[in-house]
């Protein structure tokens, strides 16, 4: 602690609050108590400190009485914390010199009896008195910012906040693990509640992303690691091999003609088969072919080699190798989507035994245009029509004795939409829908729903399913409609589960690389549900679509915007100003131990094995003091939060 | 009746937003408790906690995050680490580890804080004054309450 032996001059300003504090605390009491404490130059208490007057006074007085220090006790530090160090910067006084004592929130809104509240505010000012005795000026810590935004994901979501970053005029990279951009929603056949085709929206968006001169689009491709802070980041980007050369392809088809291996095609749900040289579907961008090099019979001429004799571009290069491509970005934004949960754990229903019992993307491709059928409502196992489709609702979701406790919200929409097109093909199809509630909150949602019943006569029975089992070429399906308490069995040709959105493949294990904290249902944690709905904890971290929880499509696509809005509005600044509250090391006492180093959670101490002390890399310290508290020399010192500090404070509430 | 002076250390993520929330939500509850925020509770070191016992505390409480919730990614794994740690200390020195209280209490729990605050209130005064000051030391260098 630095001692200059200069004796500090502290200014109390004691707020009423209107009634709110002055109501029970005896507030002229507390100016008056606090005038003969040490350090304290001047006390008063004034109706309203955070008005324009209220403020002019602490203004006035730090420049009369040459105040070097002030106290507001007021509300919580953190309503007006930021709007009383600003005015006290107003008269040149540093900010860090600014001590909050809270005696509304936790005083006078929680204690009637008048006498002890105000014994109680008395001491919560006097120990910040104390703390502010010790307060040194502090300076932000600037850093510069890198103004390149790295995307995790190119579904809509990730497309959506790479083009608003870079119509903000900044760099993205877009880092998509699958061999196209496009997500989950280029799956989709139409979307509710327009009915308007997924793909002919999507796909325009998926090639303007490519065209844009400030984007560059890097599919098959994982983030490896990354380090740095915000504004800073260093990104390591695995770019897996495709063996096919993007600019060279001619997207000719010869080489997927002569493949002779033959493998379920993941675009289609395996609904239908791909060859292990491929391109994902027609719209794929970027717009090559792909050689899935496990399922490949052998790229010796002597096992096969087959798809580089024909190709006449010579695209295909057998010996591409894993890339580690690194670079330097200042944000991230993290939309990493969604999955749909595994429907093997759904054995009451024939988990994945069935062929006639289908997930809801399952559906949207067999409804699909593009799908394995081309849009003719045909089932699985013998490609016949279906009459009577069986829709259950909450498969998976609102179960937390047996699957997921939290609602997926975009089922009931879907379902009446899957219902709906199917009776749009199948015209004397009968569409039954087994539902726990239908909610249908959102832009003309309702009307959808009221649209399925009444128009298109699908029939809504509420109830839960208990069981779906196999007789003949129907899938029997048990449930009971608990709105008549009757038993229902009905012989279905084919089973529709909504089944629940999860976490996305691979997300914890992501996220643990990106310390972005994840809930229990491994949806990321945003940094505050209302106030802060886009961004991480983790600074320079921004969170959009359904990696955050389930979502729609209009959702997911504002959060991506509002996403790349936070992003435009850090890389706005050519310096970051970082909090200076940080943990420094006072050489004189430090042995050279190292235990501080295991504490940091950020890397921000090193070990100068030369010189045997710690170093602090004082952007990377967030000022937690967990360092602080292991240092068994006390020479990890937080600054205006030292052990000093701490002492005088705990002395002050405990005696004053 | 026998009023305890308690020592509240709370991070400032969780707990010291859920002590305003009991505020803007007008809970009452017992004064004793006075606070301290500090960034994250794992700023606390059994020094601090051994210095309010000797200030005269009765009780100590410390409030952070939930597992999980820590905004400095662990920072109240440590703390549980050092207070379980602590409280084998406090018996070996005579001290009723029961005047140590960790408590997770997020932003959201202005119930939880208030119910907190009342229920170690009473623990404390039910275990009677503490006077540290006032206690000799056996030869073992352990002290009776």
């Amino acid at each position: 602690m630095k001692d200059d032996g200069k004796k500090k001059r502290i200014g109390v300003f004691v707020c009423h609050c209107g009634v709110n504090i002055a109501g029970v605390v005896d507030v002229e009491k507390v100016a008056e108590l606090l005038k003969d404490y040490p350090g304290v130059e001047f006390s008063t208490d004034y109706v309203y400190m955070c008005s324009e007057p209220g403020q002019q006074l602490v203004l006035d007085k730090i420049k009369e009485d040459k105040l070097d220090s002030v106290i507001i006790a007021a509300c919580s530090p953190t309503l007006h914390e930021k709007t009383f160090q600003s005015a006290a910067e107003l008269a040149g006084l540093n900010p860090h010199q600014v001590e909050i004592a809270n005696i509304r929130e936790q005083d006078s809104w929680v204690h009637p009896d008048r006498d002890k509240a105000t014994v109680k505010a008395v001491k919560i000012v006097k120990s910040m008195v104390e703390k502010a005795i010790q307060n040194e000026d502090l300076e932000p810590i600037k850093v510069g910012v890198f103004k390149k935004a790295l995307v995790i994901g190119g579904g809509v979501t990730g497309l959506q906040a790479a083009m608003d970053i870079a119509d903000q005029g900044y760099e993205v990279i877009v880092v998509e693990k699958e061999p196209s951009v496009g997500g989950k929603m280029i799956q989709l056949s139409e979307t509710f509640p327009t009915l308007d085709c997924s793909q002919c929206i999507l796909t325009p968006k998926m090639v303007e992303v490519t065209r844009h001169p400030k984007i560059k689009l890097m599919t098959y491709s994982e983030v490896e690691s990354i380090s740095g802070f915000v504004g800073n980041f260093k990104v390591r980007i695995k770019k897996k091999p495709r063996f096919v050369d993007e600019d060279k392809c001619k997207l000719c088809n010869e080489c997927a003609d002569v493949c002779p291996q033959i493998v379920p095609d993941e675009y289609n749900m395996g609904l239908s088969f791909r060859k292990a040289i491929y391109m994902p579907f027609p719209q794929a961008v970027p717009g090559t072919y792909t050689l899935d090099m496990e399922s490949c019979l052998g790229t010796l001429p002597i096992r096969c080699g087959k798809c580089k004799d024909v190709c006449d571009a010579q695209a295909i290069d057998y010996d591409m190798k894993e890339e580690i491509i690194e670079e330097e970005v200042g944000a991230v934004v993290v939309a990493t989507g969604y999955d749909l949960y595994d429907m093997k754990a759904l054995g009451e229903y024939g988990g994945e035994n069935y062929e006639d019992v289908l997930n809801g993307l399952e559906f949207e491709r067999i409804l699909s245009a593009s799908g394995p059928t081309g849009g003719k409502v045909q089932r699985p196992s013998d490609g016949k029509v279906p009459k009577n489709v069986v829709f259950i609702q909450c498969a998976g979701s609102r179960d937390p004795e047996n699957h997921n406790s939290y609602c997926s919200k975009i089922c009931c929409m879907y379902t009446a939409k899957h219902a709906m097109l199917y009776k749009h093909r199948v015209h004397d199809g009968n569409a039954i829908v087994f539902y726990i509630d239908v909610r249908t909150g959102g832009k003309n949602f309702d009307e959808f729903y009221q649209r399925a019943t009444d128009d298109e006569s699908i029939l809504y029975l509420r109830g839960k399913v208990s069981k779906i089992f196999k007789e003949g070429n129907k899938m029997i399906v048990w449930g009971v409609d608990t709105l008549t308490g009757q038993k229902v069995e009905v012989e279905a040709d084919m089973v529709v589960l909504a089944m629940a959105m999860t976490k996305a493949d691979g997300v914890p294990e992501l996220m643990k690389k990106l310390k972005i904290s994840i809930d229990g249902n491994g949806w990321l944690a945003e940094a505050h549900p209302k106030l802060r709905p886009v961004e991480s904890l983790n600074q320079g971290f921004y969170l959009a679509g359904a990696a955050l929880g389930p979502k729609d499509i209009p959702e997911a696509v504002a959060q991506a915007s509002a996403a790349a809005a936070k992003v435009g509005a850090l890389f706005a600044k050519d310096e970051l100003m970082h909090a200076p509250t940080i943990v420094p090391v006072i050489e004189e006492l430090c042995s050279g131990c190292g235990i501080c180093v295991s504490m940091c959670p950020y890397g921000a101490r090193t070990l100068n094995a030369v010189r045997k002390v710690i170093e602090v890399n004082e952007v990377l310290c967030e000022g937690c003091g967990a360092c602080a508290a292991a240092c068994p020399a006390g020479a990890a010192q937080q600054l205006n939060q030292s052990d000093s500090q701490i002492f005088s404070m705990v002395k002050a509430i405990l005696r004053g | 009746m026998f009023e305890p002076k308690i020592m509240c250390f709370l991070c400032k993520w969780c707990t010291y937003a859920g002590a305003d929330l009991a505020g803007t939500s007008r809970l009452e509850f017992s004064p004793n408790g006075i606070n301290l925020r500090v960034m994250c509770s794992s700023r606390i070191d059994p020094q601090h906690i051994l210095h309010a016992f000797k200030e005269g505390a009765d009780g100590v409480f410390i409030g952070g995050c939930h597992p999980g919730d820590c905004h400095y990614v662990e920072g109240n794994y440590k703390t549980l680490r050092r207070v379980t740690l602590f409280k084998t200390m406090m018996e070996q020195l005579g001290l009723d580890p029961k005047r140590l209280r960790l408590e997770w209490i997020s932003a959201a729990e202005g119930k939880k804080y208030v119910e907190t605050m009342n229920e170690f209130t009473e623990t404390i005064r039910n275990l009677g004054p503490l006077n540290l000051e006032e206690k000799t030391l056996t030869e073992e260098g352990v002290c009776h309450e």
